[in-house]
């Protein structure tokens, strides 16, 4: 029963309310949008934890979404113990660098009073969530080796059949490790905070701003459909005012 | 030929009296909100001096603006591949101690305060944090102090001069100083627009206003560091920038800019130019020496009839054209060519000019007489307080014959006037002044009456709204009534 609980009820639930809360938050509360800065309040200590712990994440969460993409290619890559570890390893360094980071925000945040100010409640549900995660997992990679091996065979089907409707239990429910599902039970609670945390901003990287042109004029004729546009780029300009 | 319309302005600093009426006044329409307290879209700056944000004017510490690359420009600090790679940190960006943390005064202790033998007093206290400050530094904290150590001799403009020339013109006689007004440049090539990620900043079509659109903002906070001119301010309470709109309400309903319209020593003037969009990128790109020159040729002729056809074909309306044939801006900068930009080697192609300062000539006091050193009533240009080398860096990228090229103008009005209203100089030290920068009478009292006696809406000629645009932006008022603008009816905190 609470494994129903845990690993289809609440991926279901976690899905559904950031599809829907994301969206509802960009349409409505396109303001809110981002994450708070706080560079400007304090940005020495900040550099220490903000860059290890985002290019830590940014590395784990593609590491992660190849894994379980094209779980045969990583296990083929895993064919020489060399690879394996050299990939194992790699991904445990990510780790580390991204929990070296965020004991590093969590004390500047605790300690700086202006960035205090600027603290608010689901700050802290934010950073409760993320230790669990990166602890469970760096605790998964050390004491469950290899992961990038097995993988492919507990976890990838679970998530699939999450992603086809077709909920399959029996292998996560029959891992014998606490630490292997506190990962998969925060990781789906993470998903399932976005629309209601900073973590929102990560929807929004601006890759965009790679193909756009650098400087932006906008016109003002055509008021009706800029007023009714969300895109401010829109709206026809008129020969004749 | 693209030719746009660009609301301009011009500063005249020798009418500057540093006063900061202009800062008030912006201040309390625009940054009196939480998280704005530390901003001052319009300041006032002592020259020689540090400004503020402290040293902005250094681009080896904030990375500001364009440097030339190959035939081309680059962003200097931001851009694509560096703004992405340093989203996460901005390594450049000036924190809240770079302009000063603001405080207010606890004044409720002044009556709650138990009775004692000390006079109660009210203690400073953060606007960020709300505890005690010991006030180290504030917006205008180098007012005035024209020779100090801490302020003046840190100026960044004096890198051209040599040591001996610096110390020189920190002696006691030769101290001096003047002011510099300074708000946002909309510049032609703004460096904040192109360094926005979100696509949040962007620059109005039909006046040239650089505005930052806060629904689209996401705080990368990009543009802070790539405005040269640090005109782009962080909001910590909202997560948003913001900048100087140039009260595009105001302009928009046939009004001057606060700031403008508040100033005491009348030193401002608002008006149209015409440019030429298709040359912004080649005239960015141009060798230093020749910027200010391939920027003033950017601005076109209005009264040129194959600029007003092109003008009109660009759907430019009839009325901002005959405003741009009025414009004070144009006469200034065009015509008398009495106005510089500041900084042009940032590269944005900015569009406030300013008529560098004619400071008197060096004087002694001897026997508590005091006299000028030089023979003739002013002195000439060369016996200026300030070197040219500081003047051209500040206005000319170094280029020192601009500079005194306006200022001969500058004191060639200067000795006609002298020669119409008391006539105590000789003819030919008048004629010798205003042949050197062929320079009629006419002109030189066109310039004195625009600079001394001009009314209101000779100073300010602003392109009207149309009526039926106007009806538009009424009913778009209505349409958002209530939802955010500069109020900020939303909450700022992330999540619940």
């Amino acid at each position: 029963m609470i494994n129903y609980l845990l690993f289809v009820a609440l991926p279901y639930a976690s899905l559904a309310v950031f599809l829907i809360g994301s969206i509802y938050r960009y349409k409505m509360k396109g303001f809110q949008v981002s994450s708070l800065s706080s560079q400007f309040l304090e940005g020495r200590t900040l550099f220490w934890g903000s860059q290890p712990f985002h290019w830590g994440m940014f590395f784990l969460f593609f590491g992660h979404l190849i894994a379980f993409l094209f779980p045969s290619t990583v296990i083929a890559w895993n064919g020489q113990p060399v690879r394996l570890l050299i990939l194992e390893t790699s991904g445990f360094a990510f780790g580390l660098s991204a929990l070296t980071g965020l004991f590093v925000l969590i004390f500047r945040r605790m300690t700086n009073k202006r960035v205090k100010i600027v603290t608010n409640r689901m700050d802290v549900v934010v950073y409760i969530v993320l230790l669990t995660q990166i602890i469970s997992g760096l605790w998964v990679a050390y004491f469950n080796r290899w992961g990038s091996s097995w993988f492919a065979a507990y976890l990838t089907p679970y998530l699939r059949s999450i992603f086809v409707f077709d909920p399959q239990i029996e292998a996560i429910s029959t891992v014998n490790s606490l630490s292997i599902k506190l990962h998969v039970v925060s990781a789906f609670t993470i998903i399932g905070i976005i629309p209601f945390t900073r973590f929102v901003h990560f929807l929004v990287y601006p890759i965009d701003y790679l193909w756009r042109s650098y400087q932006q004029v906008v016109w003002n004729w055509d008021r009706k459909r800029i007023r009714t546009s969300r895109n401010h780029r829109e709206g026809v300009k008129s020969t004749n005012n | 030929m693209d030719i746009r319309a660009q609301v301009a302005m011009v500063f005249h600093l020798d009418k500057c009296i540093g006063c900061h009426t202009c800062s008030i006044a912006c201040k309390n329409i625009w940054t009196d909100r939480k998280g704005a307290e530390y901003m001052w879209w319009n300041n006032v700056e002592t020259k020689p001096g540090t400004g503020y944000p402290t040293k902005w004017e250094n681009q080896d510490i904030y990375k500001g603006g364009w440097v030339k690359d190959g035939n081309s420009i680059s962003l200097k600090g931001t851009g694509k591949f560096k703004g992405l790679k340093n989203i996460f940190h901005n390594p450049h960006m000036p924190v809240l101690d770079d302009y000063y943390e603001p405080w207010t005064y606890k004044y409720q202790d002044l009556f709650t305060a138990p009775e004692g033998d000390d006079q109660p007093t009210a203690r400073p206290v953060s606007l960020v944090t709300g505890e005690h400050v010991d006030v180290k530094s504030g917006p205008n904290w180098d007012d005035d102090m024209g020779g100090s150590k801490d302020y003046a001799r840190q100026d960044v403009n004096f890198k051209d001069l040599t040591k001996a020339e610096q110390e020189a013109m920190f002696q006691l006689e030769r101290m001096t100083f003047h002011y510099l007004p300074r708000i946002c440049n909309h510049c032609l090539n703004p460096a904040c627009v192109a360094s926005c990620p979100s696509g949040a900043l962007y620059k109005r079509g039909e006046d040239g206003v650089v505005l930052i659109n806060q629904e689209r903002c996401r705080a990368w906070r990009m543009c802070v560091t790539a405005c040269p001119y640090k005109k782009s301010y962080y909001n910590w309470n909202t997560g948003k920038s913001e900048k100087c709109v140039l009260c595009y309400p105001r302009l928009e309903s046939g009004q001057a800019p606060a700031c403008f319209h508040s100033c005491v020593g009348r030193i401002r003037y608002l008006g149209v130019l015409l440019y030429d969009a298709d040359k912004i990128q080649a005239v960015a790109s141009c060798n230093e020496d020749e910027l200010v020159d391939r920027q003033l040729d950017i601005y076109v002729n209005p009264f040129d009839p194959e600029v007003i056809y092109n003008a009109k074909k660009n759907g430019i309306a009839d009325s901002t054209i005959t405003a741009a044939q009025k414009s004070p801006v144009y006469k200034f900068v065009k015509e008398w060519k009495l106005a510089l930009p500041l900084h042009p080697e940032f590269r944005t192609l900015p569009n406030l000019f300013y008529v560098p300062a004619l400071l008197p000539g060096m004087a002694s006091v001897a026997d508590g007489v005091y006299n000028t050193t030089s023979k003739s009533l002013w002195g000439g240009i060369e016996s200026n307080r300030l070197p040219m080398k500081y003047l051209a860096s500040l206005f000319s990228a170094g280029n020192v014959n601009k500079v005194s090229d306006v200022l001969k103008r500058l004191m060639a009005v200067r000795l006609h006037r002298r020669g119409v209203t008391v006539g105590d100089l000789k003819k030919e030290e008048i004629s010798e002044a205003m042949n050197e920068v062929s320079m009629n009478a006419d002109t030189a009292d066109a310039i004195f009456r625009l600079t001394t006696l001009a009314t209101f809406d000779e100073r300010f000629v602003i392109p009207p709204a149309h009526r039926e645009e106007s009806i538009e932006m009424l009913e778009n008022t209505a349409d958002f009534k209530g939802s955010t603008g500069f109020g900020f009816k939303e909450r700022p905190a992330r999540g619940l």
